[in-house]
């Protein structure tokens, strides 16, 4: 598996280019990092790769995950899957039913199902949680059980955005290092977005700069 | 590049395009056509009777008619009146009691004045301050009436009775909307600035909080005006009778045995829009020279103190309301179970189920209408407003002004300046007279209240959430049913029991359309409220205005029991 970026530049509204057009390669199982000053748009990059984009906003150049360009595809049909700084676990469903929402429909039987539920459970450390209202977890519990629920979807590629900013210090190393362990152990392209260089230095992979875009491009 | 985007958003466009098909041609066009009927009757075209040629005299007989212009004054003073004292009230309570409350407090207590239709509220002022009323029992031992004492003071010839009436129903309304658009301001701190500056605190609030408050209000004050200068059913029950306000009068002329009436009739409806048009440049005239005089004496930098005996004034007027209405609620089931209530005792000597026993028959059927009616029309608003707020999420956009604008429309224009045309242009569908017709007038009012209430809760939902589940696989029905439904219950539910609220209130859509022949428990209260056995008046009134109650508690009930385990979704988002 990989995720390629071919000349990938999104413009605003107004027309003018967010950064300047990236070209990027992650390989299966890597953690490529962009960093770049705030406002430069790269929560704007992840909704562009993830199919996202607000109206008005313009992406020009191709999104390329396993060799099928998906740069025309909607969100829900590319398989690459979202982890923000917040959890956003759906408050309406238990802990045990938000990791059910990412299973794919092709895993059928509703044994099979729980199954898989509780295995995931198992390996993030939330085993016997499964009825629990996803509000009266900690930080930390959340976090995990977010990343177990975008695993649990098979996606192709992973996109990070800011994913540790909102744990504190000791969690976040803990969380780090959950996090990469299951992307390399599943061979999952990853993109992440910080502007922590700790965050970069713990995926140990490629960094890249974001630049600002000038009103020139087209 | 163009191709990904249509791809994304191409169901979106199918889904505006119908929602924008139905509201163009289910809402604006019949209002348009109404109108129009109107308008060309009013000068004097009206082919179904022969008149084929433009002329003023429908105005001319309009201002000839007997008691036309008592009807213009008294539409005047009660609608206006009502409005900008309902306003200065509602200003000042907040003022004084805005940093003592909270907003979910508040609310609370604003419900039961929301929900109760303005009909079944005027009924119980009617059993209040009527001369047999709870207000003259209570001061008869004082005043040393034996009998109930010979004043008119329910449909009294000036409109007080009206006037007080429409301010028990604004204030709390005006209350609702101040209270929700300082939750949007940091008064707080403003206040602070300000008081530290050496400013008192109602100076600080005139000069620098009301400021802020009136831009975010004045659409729904404008409702609130165009509702005050047009009500039907309060004026019919409050209001003086002979003459009555302009809105009553032109319902009469409509409905009058000669057909001739029409006519003028027409008139009348086109100057009632005409009033509301002239009330709303009434009050941006207002504004205008508010703002002119309000910089000067701000610049001026007086820090008088004394605003402050002002407001409490006004606290104890609303205060004063408040009570009047919560007795008014209570008259009417009180009035409902009297049986023997002579003149001034305070309570029924005895008590009976026999008034509800005896118009059994008459309030089932009007209880199973009202309900029809409000489950058709807040089903059908629900779903649209649904679908208008999903197409906007679709496309990924925004609302357009002027779609807002839409929106508020049916709620700017007084119901009797279109309602007659279009019940002339479904007749002629052949529609007319039927439920389905009295749905669709019903539903005129019903969306637009349903959408407002719907639309700020929905796009505060975090969007994210939603990227959250398309990045999951999830396509856009099931992001909407198994997503965005859910987490918005409480306030789906919060709009539905507003469209039941506003369905159960209407009159004149339910009379017009009905051809007189739908009896809901409104029509029904506000026909028998001029007749002489309370206890019956009660059991309607009671009816009327239990359906919005128990539909609020519901709201509240339906979500707090399923959610009950899911924190998240407890006491947040309200609508």
């Amino acid at each position: 598996m990989s995720l390629d970026l071919d000349a990938l530049c999104i413009q605003s509204a107004t027309g003018s280019a967010l950064f300047v057009p990236l070209t990027l390669h992650v390989p299966a199982g890597g953690v490529v990092t962009v960093m770049g000053p705030s406002g430069v748009g790269k929560s704007t990059l992840l909704d562009g790769i993830g199919g996202q984009l607000a109206h008005g906003f313009r992406l020009s150049g191709r999104v390329v995950l396993n060799g099928r360009d998906v740069t025309h595809l909607p969100a829900e049909a590319r398989r690459i899957g979202l982890m923000f700084q917040d959890a956003l676990l759906f408050p309406h469903l238990s802990l045990g039913d938000n990791l059910a929402f990412g299973l794919p429909l092709a895993l059928r039987g509703r044994a099979a199902r729980r199954t898989a539920v509780e295995a995931a459970l198992d390996q993030s450390g939330l085993a016997e949680l499964h009825d629990r209202d996803p509000a009266t977890l900690s930080g930390g519990q959340r976090a995990r059980a977010a990343l177990m629920r975008s695993l649990l979807a098979a996606p192709e590629a992973l996109l990070l955005d800011e994913p540790f900013s909102k744990l504190d210090a000791r969690l976040r190393d803990e969380m780090r290092r959950f996090a990469f362990a299951h992307v390399k152990s599943r061979a999952i392209p990853t993109l992440m977005v910080t502007h922590d260089p700790e965050d970069a230095a713990a995926a140990g992979g490629e960094v890249v700069e974001l630049r600002g875009g000038s009103l020139n491009e087209t | 590049m163009g191709a990904a985007l249509y791809k994304v958003t191409r169901d979106g466009r199918l889904l505006r395009a119908v929602v924008l098909g139905v509201v163009g041609l289910g809402v604006i066009a019949p209002i348009g056509l109404g109108l129009l009927q109107t308008g060309r009757a009013a000068f004097g075209i009206l082919p179904a009777l022969g008149h084929t040629v433009l002329t003023l005299d429908p105005w001319r007989d309009l201002a000839a008619l007997p008691g036309f212009a008592t009807s213009l004054r008294l539409t005047l003073v009660t609608g206006l009146g009502s409005t900008l004292l309902s306003l200065l009230l509602a200003t000042g309570f907040c003022a004084a009691v805005h940093a003592r409350m909270s907003p979910m407090a508040g609310a609370r207590l604003l419900t039961p004045f929301l929900a109760i239709p303005h009909a079944a509220m005027a009924v119980g002022l009617a059993f209040v301050l009527a001369p047999s009323g709870w207000i003259a029992r209570a001061l008869a031992p004082m005043a040393g009436w034996e009998r109930p004492p010979d004043h008119g003071t329910v449909n009294d010839s000036w409109g007080l009775a009206l006037l007080v009436g429409l301010m028990v129903k604004e204030v709390p309304f005006l209350l609702l909307v101040i209270l929700s658009a300082l939750s949007q301001i940091p008064v707080a701190r403003h206040m602070a600035a300000g008081r530290a500056l050496g400013y008192g605190r109602g100076i600080v609030w005139i000069k620098i909080i009301m400021p802020q408050v009136w831009p975010l209000i004045r659409l729904p004050v404008w409702v609130v005006l165009a509702y005050a200068l047009s009500v039907v059913d309060m004026a019919i029950i409050l209001g003086p009778s002979n003459p009555p306000t302009l809105a009553v009068a032109v319902t009469r002329w409509f409905t009058d045995p000669d057909p001739a009436m029409i006519l003028p009739a027409s008139a009348g409806a086109m100057l009632q829009a005409v009033l509301v048009v002239l009330g709303v440049g009434l009050l941006l005239a207002l504004e205008a020279v508010v703002r002119r005089v309000g910089i000067w004496w701000l610049r001026r930098g007086g820090r008088g103190l004394s605003a402050e005996p002002g407001l409490w004034a006004a606290s104890a007027g609303v205060m004063a309301l408040m009570m009047l209405g919560a007795l008014a609620m209570a008259s009417l089931l009180v009035w409902s179970l009297a049986w023997r209530w002579s003149f001034p005792q305070i309570v029924p000597e005895s008590w009976s189920l026999k008034p509800w026993a005896g118009a059994m028959q008459g309030w089932t059927r009007a209880l199973w209408n009202t309900l029809i009616l409000a489950g058709a029309t807040v089903g059908l608003s629900l779903a649209l407003a649904i679908a208008w707020l999903e197409g906007e999420d679709r496309a990924r956009r925004g609302r357009a002004p002027w779609a807002e604008a839409l929106i508020y429309l049916p709620l700017l224009l007084p119901q009797i300046g279109f309602l007659y045309g279009l019940n002339v242009a479904s007749l002629r569908a052949g529609i007319s007279g039927g439920m389905a017709a009295v749905i669709w007038a019903q539903a005129l009012f019903v969306f637009p209240y349903v959408m407002i209430a719907l639309s700020d809760p929905w796009r505060s939902m975090d969007p994210r959430m939603v990227n959250a589940a398309a990045a999951l696989g999830a396509g856009p029905w099931r992001r909407l049913i198994a997503v965005k439904l859910p987490i918005l219950l409480r306030p789906i539910l919060t709009a539905a029991a507003i469209g039941v609220a506003v369905s159960v209130a209407q009159y004149l859509p339910t009379l017009f359309m009905g051809a007189g022949r739908i009896a809901t428990l409104t029509t029904e209260a506000v026909t028998l409220s001029s007749g002489s056995d309370r206890r019956v008046t009660g059991v309607y009134a009671s009816l009327q205005a239990a359906l919005p109650f128990v539909a609020y508690l519901a709201a509240f009930a339906i979500p707090a029991f399923l959610h009950r385990n899911r924190r998240a979704l407890m006491g947040t988002a309200t609508a």
